[in-house]
């Protein structure tokens, strides 16, 4: 075996065999991270290991996606019938399809949590933009993922989730009937949809996600790992090997654990045979999605589609935003930062409630500028309106608690954050048949 | 001595490589978007559908024809409209709702009348029509291509 260990260790072998295993081992760690990190990136709060279990979770999704490919059938006969077939004869069938379900709903939830945490912490400024351009690219890749994943079961959940999303896109002027065309390969939600969206999901999209993923960890290693508050003593260095790689082999574990013990416990959702004749009632798109569909129940589509691109703009251009690297790692920039955040988040918990009731119920522009085009009644003014009430939060946070620039983005993006976890509550919880407000208890 | 417009055999060649290649790729991009272009089948998206004896619906009703995507709706007053499932809105297919007389969206919430004509937001425009034509007594719709419309008007019902 003397060619096989030339072919894996640089110099020769180490004596003993479990320093043999270590050695390589190590050298592959080594790859990935640097020699030693600073000790204050290694206390847990610095990053909650959000970045690492959003990583493993892709590679989760990676084995179980493969596998299942396996077992399904991308045509409009049989897509039903073979998911079905995962669920009732396959061996752990059920199973291998609840983690995969569930660890794609789980990564939404912890890239956007992980954005989040970049965001607190002002890791986007200066040599890092790049790479929270990158991220931000990689979350929409995670979202068109789950939306391409979603019409595969062919059930009723899937038909009209995507019926919905590509309905949305023809809204956008020029460009969104062409791109929903390209996209279903037709007028309709049928075989060609299914093919392409399946093509997308297990082909094209993965290839993207692998380079932009090894280009997002190559760039945090080349950008000086994670952001850290500047310190006036030179802070200590620990080995990565094994200070890092326990936590993060724990974190991974338990990640693992509570994921298949959920998986267990909650198979994946199948609803009956998608029926293009009847949505069921109320037809709701995913999750992660309902805050947008809840926007869409107050404004004019066109509306919704800005106020989210202007959000998603807002986002990527944050970078040239904020400029101010003075607070680098300090979350919340100050103490007049968090203050901002908390008062920008209570009022997203306040306002957003308060604004669904009163257009529900009370306010209905429409009727009341009858003169007016619904494309201005119910598109141009809530529009305008709501980007109104957004400077007037950044203004009243200026000069109300003599916020810094940095600072009073701290409360103006936790508003809308909270917003859109409000209007998602909304459209989750508190929307029944015909997509009228309910109570659910 | 050279003239000012001849051009050497390196740049001859280089410009002559340069515009193949460019129209290679030309190539390769149209053979791609064809190959990825919508797929159509005929007759997936609709055709001709007879809908039946036109004495055979009674004024003030809606049929609905789960094949052809569309409900036949018949005014008081005796006119006929086909209008399509495929709400306005976001494309969710509207049901008829006897008891309150209207198409209602499950999807959010729109309502329609008999006629289309929107009753309750969000959709934006009333509800897409099919073309009757009269054939022997027998109404016959085509459902190749649905007509857009910005609001109602009574030239767009047939009487027989």
């Amino acid at each position: 075996m003397a060619w096989f260990s030339r072919l894996i260790y640089r110099s020769g072998p180490p004596p003993e065999d479990r320093h043999r295993m270590r050695a390589v081992a190590n050298s592959l760690i080594l790859h990935l991270h640097p020699p030693r990190v600073a000790a204050g990136a290694l206390r847990f709060p610095r990053t909650w290991g959000l970045g690492g279990i959003s990583a493993l979770l892709t590679m989760v999704l990676v084995v179980s996606g493969v596998l299942l490919m396996f077992r399904y059938d991308a045509s409009v006969e049989r897509a039903y019938s073979s998911v079905q077939a995962l669920e009732t004869v396959v061996p752990f069938g059920s199973l291998l399809r609840a983690i995969h379900h569930w660890a794609g709903n789980l990564l939404v939830i912890t890239a956007v949590l992980h954005l989040v945490r970049v965001f607190a912490a002002g890791g986007f400024r200066a040599e890092r933009r790049m790479n929270w351009l990158i991220g931000l690219g990689l979350l929409l890749l995670v979202l068109v993922f789950n939306f391409t994943g979603y019409l595969l079961p062919w059930d009723q959940l899937a038909f009209w989730a995507i019926t919905v999303g590509t309905g949305l896109l023809t809204y956008m002027p020029l460009l969104g009937q062409p791109i929903s065309d390209f996209l279903l390969g037709g007028p309709e939600v049928a075989q060609p949809a299914l093919r392409n969206f399946y093509a997308l999901h297990v082909a094209l999209l993965p290839v993207i996600l692998i380079f932009g993923l090894s280009y997002h960890f190559w760039r945090v290693r080349k950008d000086g790992g994670v952001t850290l508050p500047a310190e006036s003593t030179p802070a200590p260095r620990l080995t990565t090997i094994p200070h890092l790689v326990h936590i993060e082999l724990g974190v991974a574990l338990i990640t693992l654990t509570g994921l298949f013990i959920f998986a267990m416990l909650v198979p994946a959702p199948l609803e009956d045979l998608a029926n293009p004749a009847h949505p069921p009632n109320p037809a709701k798109a995913a999750w992660y999605f309902l805050g947008v569909q809840e926007l869409l129940l107050h404004m004019h589509p066109l509306a919704a589609l800005l106020l989210t691109l202007i959000g998603g703009l807002g986002l990527a251009l944050l970078p040239l935003w904020d400029r101010d690297t003075a607070d680098e790692g300090i979350y919340f920039r100050s103490p007049t930062g968090r203050l901002a955040g908390a008062i920008g988040a209570l009022w997203g918990l306040l306002f957003t409630p308060l604004l669904v009731l009163v257009d529900e119920y009370w306010l209905d522009l429409p009727t009341l500028l009858v003169l007016l085009p619904t494309l201005v009644s119910n598109g141009l003014l809530p529009l305008l309106l709501t980007l109104a009430g957004l400077a007037a939060i950044y203004a009243g946070l200026r000069s109300g608690l003599r916020a810094r620039h940095s600072e009073a983005l701290v409360g103006l993006l936790s508003f809308v954050g909270v917003a859109l976890l409000v209007l998602t509550a909304v459209g989750i919880w508190l929307r029944g048949e015909n997509m009228a407000l309910i109570w659910p208890w | 001595m050279t003239h000012d417009t001849t051009m050497s055999r390196r740049d001859f060649l280089t410009l002559g490589m340069s515009a193949v290649g460019l129209l290679g790729m030309l190539q390769m991009g149209g053979m791609t978007l064809q190959f990825l272009g919508p797929r159509r089948v005929e007759g997936e998206f609709g055709g001709l559908v007879e809908a039946g004896l036109a004495a055979s619906f009674p004024p003030a009703s809606v049929t609905e024809f789960p094949d052809g995507r569309f409900f036949l709706a018949r005014t008081s007053d005796g006119g006929f409209l086909a209008v399509s499932r495929r709400c306005t809105h976001l494309g969710c297919a509207v049901s008829w709702e006897a008891s309150q007389n209207q198409f209602a969206c499950p999807c959010h919430g729109s309502h329609f009348d008999l006629q289309g004509d929107v009753q309750n937001p969000p959709a934006p425009r009333p509800l897409d029509t099919y073309p009757i034509s009269v054939r022997d007594g027998v109404l016959v719709v085509d459902t190749a291509k649905a007509i857009p419309r910005d609001q109602i008007a009574p030239e767009q019902l047939l009487y027989v």
